[in-house]
């Protein structure tokens, strides 16, 4: 069977994670496994390793030391497989800010080899669920940030990820844009998520797992 | 077309796009080039240029003002967030060099369509030498666009990318310029155009382009990882 194709693997497994930025560590012996469809809440303070956590489940970072698997495939080494499947918000929302929002996730599109017909009706549906058809012919650097939040939770979805890491996805959105947002990141739409998040209370009630890190990337051992 | 072709065209497209709405790196490279020919004008006290001083005065020029564009080529990708945009797609790492070293090819060759005329205007007896001069601006071009879009994609991630990106491209493209100079040289000869080994230093600027084009394609998905 292809590495990635197995369904009775969890969906993320991780034993004995580490990362170290030169002297520092900001991962240490993080441990976890998630079975598909599962939503993990990754709670703690400043500086204990949450988004490199997240960042190394993207493929954009390389762990230092341990094992970290994703739908089968092992990183870093098959994030190739991986890569597609993922659906990626941070802090930063990976938009051109001379783009127009629709030439923003126009352009994800095709970075993502959607059908040209294919894309333009998902565009339209994202644009309008996230309440943003009317500013989506604007440059991206004339939007809120919380327009532009909302543009990037329509390009994490974009092209239909089997997995969302969520580095606090509510950063900036009003009520209604959190509402809409819930719509589209929530739990209810059955994909296996991961959310980095302050604020313990705005997503227990969502997690099948909850994983706390405390400064240095420890995990806290309940 | 592949997914790989189709991210090369939509990656590209984005560059020239945001070039044409910001105008960040083109009008910038033109205006340096226009003004160092008339630097060179007044401080040469000299009407008329030929051989290897007027095919100095060109090269010299256009590299400088093409370290303009060599400085950008990445900005938005690193502050915008491109960089993690294209990694985590389902693509082949080396459409980025390939569209970002497109897109400096398009900057150079529509810098040389302006800054060219004005060179023939400021300090050339004739034009006869620009019909064969396009063959040297095409591959030291390419060359350029190569080289720079390597050395950019690495200086980019420094704070001190301004410096950086001269500091490490001009070394590396010495030879492209002893190759494009040489082959300029008796293109603008006095008298008309000589072809006094042309063929050779094109053969040189040709296998520098394929060096460092193979050498971009091999080792740029390794520069793009953390």
């Amino acid at each position: 069977m292809e590495p990635g194709q197995a369904t009775d693997e969890p969906a993320l497994s991780v034993a004995g994670l580490r990362r170290d930025y030169g002297e520092r560590t900001a991962l240490d012996g993080v441990g976890l496994e998630l079975a598909r469809g599962q939503t993990l809440l990754v709670l703690g303070p400043n500086g204990a390793g949450k988004t490199t956590l997240l960042r190394i489940l993207a493929t954009l970072l390389r762990p230092s030391g341990g094992e970290v698997r994703a739908f089968g495939c092992a990183l870093p080494d098959e994030a190739w497989r991986l890569r597609g499947r993922i659906g990626f918000l941070g802090h930063e929302p990976l938009l051109y800010r001379d783009l127009s929002g629709r030439e923003n996730l126009r352009f994800h599109a095709r970075l993502h080899g959607l059908p040209r017909d294919e894309a333009e009706a998902r565009i339209a549906t994202l644009l309008a669920a996230t309440g943003m058809e009317r500013r989506a012919e604007e440059r991206v650097a004339e939007l809120s940030a919380g327009m532009r939040q909302r543009l990037a939770i329509c390009r994490c979805v974009l092209h239909e990820p089997e997995l969302l890491l969520l580095d606090e996805p509510d950063s900036n959105l009003d009520a209604e844009g959190r509402e809409l947002a819930g719509a589209m990141i929530g739990p209810a739409e059955g994909r296996t998520r991961v959310v980095v998040s302050h604020d313990p209370e705005r997503f227990e009630a969502e997690a099948d797992q909850v994983l706390r890190l405390e400064a240095g990337g420890r995990p806290v051992l309940a | 077309m592949t997914r790989s072709r189709t991210a090369f065209a939509a990656i590209l497209a984005k560059d020239l796009r945001g070039e044409l709405r910001t105008l960040q790196s083109l009008p910038a490279m033109a205006l340096f080039a226009v003004t160092t020919f008339v630097v060179f004008r007044f401080g040469l006290d000299r009407t008329s240029l030929s051989g290897s001083l007027a095919s100095g005065v060109l090269w010299a020029t256009l590299l400088f003002a093409a370290l303009l564009g060599v400085n950008r080529l990445f900005v938005a990708e690193r502050e915008e967030g491109g960089f993690d945009a294209i990694r985590l797609a389902p693509i082949d790492r080396s459409a980025l060099f390939a569209a970002k070293a497109t897109a400096l090819l398009v900057y150079l060759l529509a810098l040389e369509l302006v800054v060219v005329p004005v060179f023939a205007i400021f300090f050339l007896d004739s034009a006869a030498a620009l019909g064969p001069l396009v063959a040297v601006l095409l591959l030291a071009d390419l060359g350029l666009a190569a080289t720079g879009t390597l050395i950019s994609s690495m200086a980019v991630h420094s704070r001190a990318r301004d410096l950086l990106g001269p500091l490490v491209l001009l070394p590396l493209v010495v030879p492209l310029m002893i190759a494009a100079t040489g082959a300029s040289e008796p293109l603008l000869a006095a008298g008309g155009p000589g072809y006094h080994r042309f063929g050779t230093w094109l053969a040189v600027l040709c296998l520098y382009d394929l060096v460092f084009l193979l050498v971009g394609y091999a080792v740029f998905d390794f520069l793009l990882e953390d």
